[in-house]
């Protein structure tokens, strides 16, 4: 059906090409618009600017969902599109996040020095400062010299290009030897595994220069920007992670609708096909690894500074197999399924796992949520698998056919 | 030997034995210590005398008092020594008069006569006073009772004395020990005589050829104590001066910020990389000059500061702003004006600093001032650290092979199912969990722990059999063409079971004791020694691999296992029913899991983690070996365990880093045998 | 006749079993060419090792009118140089479209940022009609492929090579399960397309090769036993031999 559409509207060439493919995918219409009003009533409700019935934590908790979004939609592009299970994204997303921690935690101990040192006789010279920086920073690792990787920490924009350039590189790297030895299938899950394990076992010790398992903290507060209340500085990361959810939603759908995605999901069902078709499997694959390591990293840059901290933990492989776990619950080879997921999911593990949950008073025993329900969590990861491979997503199937989304 | 009986404190844990050779300590004693004085004299005129030394003793003031005490000899002496240093000597108030004293049972004190041993009077306890010589005179007094002890009848006694002695060598036991030696009949004991007479010698000989001589003789010797004899014989000192003198025992000449200090004392250059950090740094060099005042102090950039801020009069230094010193070259340009002024001293910069290094010879001068001694050690130690590397080496080897028995038992299950099998079952580290929970939860039953090891390993293969089993039948079974998604499912089952386990056994780690025999270890040397739990983990590992490949091989089991793996259909059509095939290969694998669960909860903490920390290293060793394969796994083990050990040796303080690296190391491997070590080649190993 | 393909004494060996055993074979421009022989002769081997999916142990493969060396290209240089490849079992993406798995056969610029910024032109789109018409399937272009019947995937992969514009087909066993209608449609659009191209037909089926009326080679043990029409090759005795069996 929508191939019917695709022809018709071809030829016409008044429209844009932005409007016609708006047009061929009313999924994307429709979730604009569903998150646009998302954003809007949270910002209405929210304490910053509005009439504070949302408290300013779970307005980052809802920045921080929308964050997961995008990584989920990552995933979906990589997994569910391209047949590549990674369990190595959430890696990059932890790398997007110490690269912009960074520059956080860096430039606003400068200040703290910079202004500590208000009343001196004499003011401190740049080598006092960096002194003083680096012993604040390296102080709980034993150290007090700044590593060669903190050379830029300074600078904001440096530090952006990090956020893409890091992940970007260290996936290119990783699925250009992977791929390039064609390792494909569940050896590919494991070795993207044991890229997870090996950065994080790194990060954890304290010569990584990232400050261990301390990992960086006090990304909340924005250097010179302290005066801003939370409340205000929250809305501000959800309206951009808003922002970032909704470009990675039309950029991933422009990707998957056009013949791009034909080739990628070509390369899922049967890469030697595709092979024969002339087409460059792994690069392919590695292109859409890497791009999505991008995007993942970039998801997040935007969620650590909610979170206020980053340690080696987040890094960890079970992480990633989450990630797994909310795009199948939510149902992959969709966009929008991923993004049910990994919000239906990370919001309901949060809700059951924080104790906000009641208790449920069984005759022998209590129930309690916080206990059980990673095993309820397990148990119904099974079921989906065994007997709803399509996930949430399969339902919406149902009442559209053409599965067009 | 019944009077030694009271003295047991100090020889407490020695049972007295005779060796029949009580005759021969007789000759001993007379030919060697007994120096025959005053024959009227007494032992009690000789304490008299004395005895204000000794109701009072300080180590400064006995030293002539015990002297005298030594010389009149015999058993007498030796038991009033012992006393005195066990705190058990008591004076008499009224005469000052030295008794052993009895404690009675009704608190009475029964006084001993020192001399004759004889009971003479009963005293309440406000009549002595007991003597309580400092550990400065204790000391004295041990090394005092050296020669009796050395010359006792008693094996255990010389044993005890010969350790005394090692911790406080004086010139004066040299010719007791060669006595002691000649004499000597335990053969163990005479090797530890002569190894103390060689450390004698070294550390008080006179002769240097006879030094010499002892130092070759150590040759081979890998214990502590002779490398710590050793080693302060090739110390230095560094010096400075304007040209090198000569007549020294010369160790090297340092350039400073540049030479390091090699292992045989001589001056190395410095490596770029990895390499031993340079002895002495330029700062470190002109520090030197300054302290033999060759040179002027270092002004230190925080003396500076000091020096500019104590300058500061209303916000400025002379005619400068003080705001405006936020650089060094403007706060060094302020204090050169301090220097002009006069109130200042002058700063060294770099280039001066350098020139004056420059100007002198920097070099170590052996503080042994003997060129043949410093040779022969050097000579002797080098060899034995090249015999110390060796078993090092050997230690290194035994190390790796033990993480590799424990990589290899907790890859193994995983070997049958994923490698024969093919199914990826990312529960298989919470089986290995479930094993090691079986373990301690027998131990909570069957309090003997050897015999609850017994009934723990069958107890573990059948719970997580079991547990297997349940797994294939409800999950893997319907997903065998999806390899993703049984990854995914039992991931999913893998959560569930953690968290089941911490909802259980809680958070903390619950222990899984081994029994005695498993704690010792088995010591080779001073070097090298293997603890028998990881002899027993080899051990482990080997019967597992001779019963994997006996059942994979030699049983009607293995044999349609392989049926089935390689063409399920055919297998089928000649009566093999594969469903249940499945169900039991897979049962077998997870509990061998489970056995290796009990394994490795012997020497690590059981935790609802474990299984975790193990899994991707499984899947590793199984991967780098070659799926499919038992002996590929066995490969991919060794590999993985000794270069993960390796790995760690060359940086042995973060295990961490060693992790790090050897799954990068896994990842390039793989690029270049992606089928793994032992590979299934051709068409064979599908695609 | 100007030779396309130069096969020049190949030899392959997996874990020992020599697959491929010196094979020597050259195809001409525009030729039709059949391949039979029995079980384990080499004819899948032969054609992995064509498109580069199998490396030989020795021997070299020359296409061309440059005489270019196949032997370490990879598979999708091969078949961007001209070499299509149908396999045994029809393999098309039956997840999508009959349109979207012709348009991604068609021979454009195969990087992943040309796909990318990828837009259709008319001239696709009348090239995707045409190849439609030709293999039968153009009431289907908006159907998905995996709800054709098996005879129809057969022609949408032959559609999907011709989309390639290659000089060279290698078709694996194209008539297998196929009803006798549809085979004999096959057999024409091969001879159609033979008029053109060069076509490569591995075959079990003896009629159907019949049918075809080329030049056959017969393989045994890796290497050519046979060559010729298929009346002459039929009557030799080492290939009565080689399939019944001695």
């Amino acid at each position: 059906m929508g191939q019917s559409i695709k022809q018709n509207t071809g030829r016409s060439l008044d429209q844009t090409i932005f409007t016609k493919f708006l047009f061929r995918n009313p999924s994307i219409v429709i979730f604009l618009a569903a998150l646009g009003l998302f954003t809007f009533g949270v910002t209405i409700l929210g304490e910053g600017v509005g009439l504070g019935l949302i408290s300013t934590s779970f307005v980052k908790t809802l920045g921080k969902t929308l964050c997961l979004c995008i990584i989920a939609i990552a995933m979906d592009l990589v997994w569910g599109y391209c047949g590549i299970l990674s369990l190595g994204h959430f890696a990059f997303f932890g790398l997007g996040g110490y690269m912009i921690g960074m520059w956080l935690m860096f430039a606003r101990t400068k200040l703290i020095v910079i202004e500590s040192a208000h009343n001196a006789v004499l003011p401190p010279t740049p080598g006092e400062i960096s002194d003083a920086v680096g012993a604040q920073i390296f102080g709980v690792v034993g150290g007090a010299d700044i590593p060669l990787i903190w050379s830029f920490a300074d600078l904001l924009w440096v530090q952006l290009i990090m956020v893409v350039l890091v992940p970007g590189l260290l996936a290119f790297l990783f699925g250009w030897l992977a791929f390039r030895s064609r390792v494909n299938g569940v050896y590919l899950s494991i070795l993207t595994q044991a890229m997870t394990l090996a950065l994080s076992l790194y990060l954890f010790q304290n010569e990584s220069g990232l400050r261990g398992n301390n990992g960086l903290s006090g990304l909340q507060y924005l250097p010179g920007l302290e005066d801003v209340p939370q409340a205000i500085v929250s809305i501000w990361f959800f309206l951009g992670s808003a922002f970032a959810l909704a470009l990675s939603f039309i950029g991933a759908m422009f990707f998957v609708k056009g013949k791009l995605g034909n080739i990628i999901q070509g390369i899922r069902d049967n890469e030697a096909r595709v092979r024969f078709l002339g087409y460059n499997v792994e690069g392919y694959k590695l292109f859409v690894f890497t791009v999505t390591a991008i995007m993942a990293a970039i998801a997040g840059a935007l969620y650590y500074p909610q979170a206020g901290i980053i340690n080696p933990a987040e890094l960890a492989p079970i992480a990633s197999i989450y990630l797994a776990v909310w795009v199948a619950i939510g149902g992959r080879g969709r966009i929008y399924g991923a993004v049910i997921g990994a919000a239906f999911v990370s919001l309901v593990s949060s809700y059951f796992t924080g104790g906000q949950a009641s208790d449920v008073s069984l005759g022998f025993g209590v129930f309690r949520w916080t206990e059980w329900w990673l095993v309820l969590l397990g148990f119904s990861f099974v079921a989906v698998t065994l007997y709803a491979p399509n996930g949430i997503g399969g339902l919406f199937d149902r009442f559209n056919r053409s599965g067009d989304a | 030997m019944e009077t030694y009986r009271p003295l047991s404190m100090f020889l407490e844990c020695l049972k007295p034995s005779f060796l029949g050779c009580c005759m021969l300590v007789a000759i001993l004693l007379n030919a060697v210590v007994f120096v025959p004085s005053a024959a009227a004299q007494t032992f009690e005129n000789l304490l008299a005398k004395h005895a204000p030394l000794i109701h009072k003793s300080s180590s400064k003031t006995v030293a002539p008092a015990l002297s005298e005490i030594v010389d009149f000899g015999g058993s007498v002496v030796q038991k009033f020594l012992l006393t005195w240093r066990s705190k058990d000597l008591y004076f008499l108030k009224k005469n000052g008069q030295f008794v052993y004293v009895k404690k009675l049972g009704d608190g009475g004190m029964q006084l001993i006569n020192v001399e004759t041993g004889a009971a003479f009077a009963t005293v309440n306890k406000a009549a002595i006073k007991q003597i309580k010589p400092n550990s400065g005179v204790r000391a004295k007094i041990s090394a005092s009772l050296v020669p009796f002890l050395l010359a006792s009848a008693d094996h255990d006694e010389r044993a005890a004395s010969l350790d005394a002695l090692a911790r406080d060598f004086n010139k004066s036991h040299l010719p007791l020990l060669g006595a002691a030696i000649k004499t000597e009949t335990n053969v163990v004991l005479k090797r530890r005589l002569e190894r103390a007479y060689r450390f004698g010698l070294i550390g008080f000989g006179l002769d240097e050829d006879a030094i010499e001589a002892a130092i070759y003789e150590l040759e081979g010797d890998l214990s502590l104590e002779t490398r710590a004899v050793l080693n302060p014989l090739l110390s230095d000192k560094l010096y400075v001066a304007a040209t090198l003198p000569a007549g020294i025992n010369l160790a090297r000449v340092i350039v400073p910020g540049k030479t390091t200090k090699l292992a045989d004392g001589k001056a190395g250059r410095q490596s770029i990389i990895g390499g031993a950090p340079v002895e002495l740094s330029l700062e470190a060099a002109y520090n030197m000059l300054v302290d033999a005042a060759m040179s002027p102090a270092l002004v230190s950039v925080k003396a500076r500061n000091t020096a500019l801020i104590d300058a500061v009069k209303d916000g400025r230094i002379g005619v400068e702003e003080a705001a405006g010193l936020d650089n060094e070259a403007a706060r060094n340009a302020a204090y050169s004006s301090l220097v002009l002024n006069g109130s200042a001293a002058e700063m060294i910069n770099q280039d001066a600093l350098r020139r004056a290094v420059e100007g002198a010879v920097f070099y170590a001068v052996y503080d042994n001032p003997s060129q043949k001694i410093v040779t022969a050690a050097k000579t002797v130690l080098a060899d034995i650290e090249g015999e110390v590397n060796f078993y090092q080496a050997i230690d290194l080897l035994v190390d790796g092979l033990s993480l590799a028995s424990i990589c290899f038992l907790a890859a193994i299950g995983l070997a049958i199912t994923f490698g024969v099998m093919g199914v990826i079952n990312m529960a298989h580290g919470e089986f290995i969990m479930m094993g090691a929970y079986t373990g301690y939860v027998v131990q909570l039953f069957v309090p003997n722990y050897t015999l609850s090891l017994l009934v723990a390993l069958p107890a573990a293969f059948a719970v997580t059999f079991a547990a297997g089993v349940v797994l294939e039948r409800l999950v893997i079974q319907h997903l065998y063409k999806r390899p993703l998604e049984t990854l995914l499912a039992t991931f999913g089952i893998s959560i569930a079971l953690q968290q089941i386990a911490k909802n259980i056994f809680g958070t903390q780690a619950r222990p899984l004791t081994s029994p005695d025999w498993l704690d010792g270890a088995w010591a080779i040397n001073d070097v090298l020694a293997i603890s028998n739990i990881r002899i027993a983990i080899f051990m482990l590992g080997l019967v597992f691999l001779a019963m994997l490949i006996f059942v994979m091989k030699r049983t009607r089991f293995g044999l349609d296992t392989r049926a089935v793996t390689q063409n399920p259909a055919m297998a089928s059509s000649m009566g093999i029913n594969p469903d249940r095939i499945n169900m039991l290969t897979f049962g077998f694998g997870s509990g061998i899991a489970g056995i290796a669960g009990v394994a490795i909860g012997l020497f690590s903490k059981v935790t609802s983690e474990l299984g975790s920390d193990y899994i991707v290293q499984s899947f590793m060793t199984v991967v780098v070996g070659g799926v499919g394969n038992i002996w590929g796994t066995l490969a991919g083990a060794a590999l993985i365990g000794t270069l993960q050990k390796g790995i760690e040796w060359l940086n042995p303080s973060n295990t961490l880093a060693a992790q790090t690296y050897m799954i990068i190391f896994i990842i390039l491997f793989i690029q270049f045998r992606p089928r793994g070590i032992v590979a299934l080649k051709g068409r064979a190993a599908g695609d | 006749m100007p030779t396309l393909l130069q096969v020049d004494n190949i030899s392959v060996a997996f874990d020992g079993f020599k697959a491929i055993n010196g094979l020597s074979f050259d195809i001409g421009h525009a030729e039709l060419r059949a391949i039979i022989g029995p079980n384990g002769a080499g004819k899948t081997t032969f054609m992995d090792i064509v498109t580069g999916k199998t490396r030989p142990d020795t021997g070299d493969v020359r296409w061309g009118a440059k005489n270019t060396s196949l032997i370490r290209k990879s598979e999708s240089k091969i078949a961007q140089l001209g070499i299509g490849r149908k396999f045994q079992k029809p393999t098309t993406f039956e997840a999508q479209t009959v349109y979207e798995n012709l348009l991604m056969a068609l021979a454009n610029n195969r990087s992943p940022f040309a796909v990318l910024r990828y837009k259709k032109s008319p001239k696709d789109e009348t090239k995707i009609a045409e190849i439609a018409g030709l293999i039968k399937l153009k009431g289907n272009l908006n159907h998905i492929a995996g709800a054709l019947s098996h005879g129809q995937k057969q022609w949408l992969e032959i559609g999907m090579l011709l989309a390639q514009d290659p000089q060279l087909l290698l078709v694996d066993e194209p008539a297998a399960g196929m009803t006798a209608s549809e085979r004999a449609v096959t057999v024409t659009l091969l001879k159609d397309l033979a008029k053109t191209r060069s076509i490569v037909v591995v075959e079990h089926d003896m009629e159907f090769i019949r049918q075809l009326g080329c030049r056959v080679t017969v393989l045994h043990e890796g290497a050519v036993l046979a060559e010729g029409s298929l009346d002459f090759v039929t009557k030799r005795q080492d290939v009565i031999d080689v399939y019944l069996g001695r």
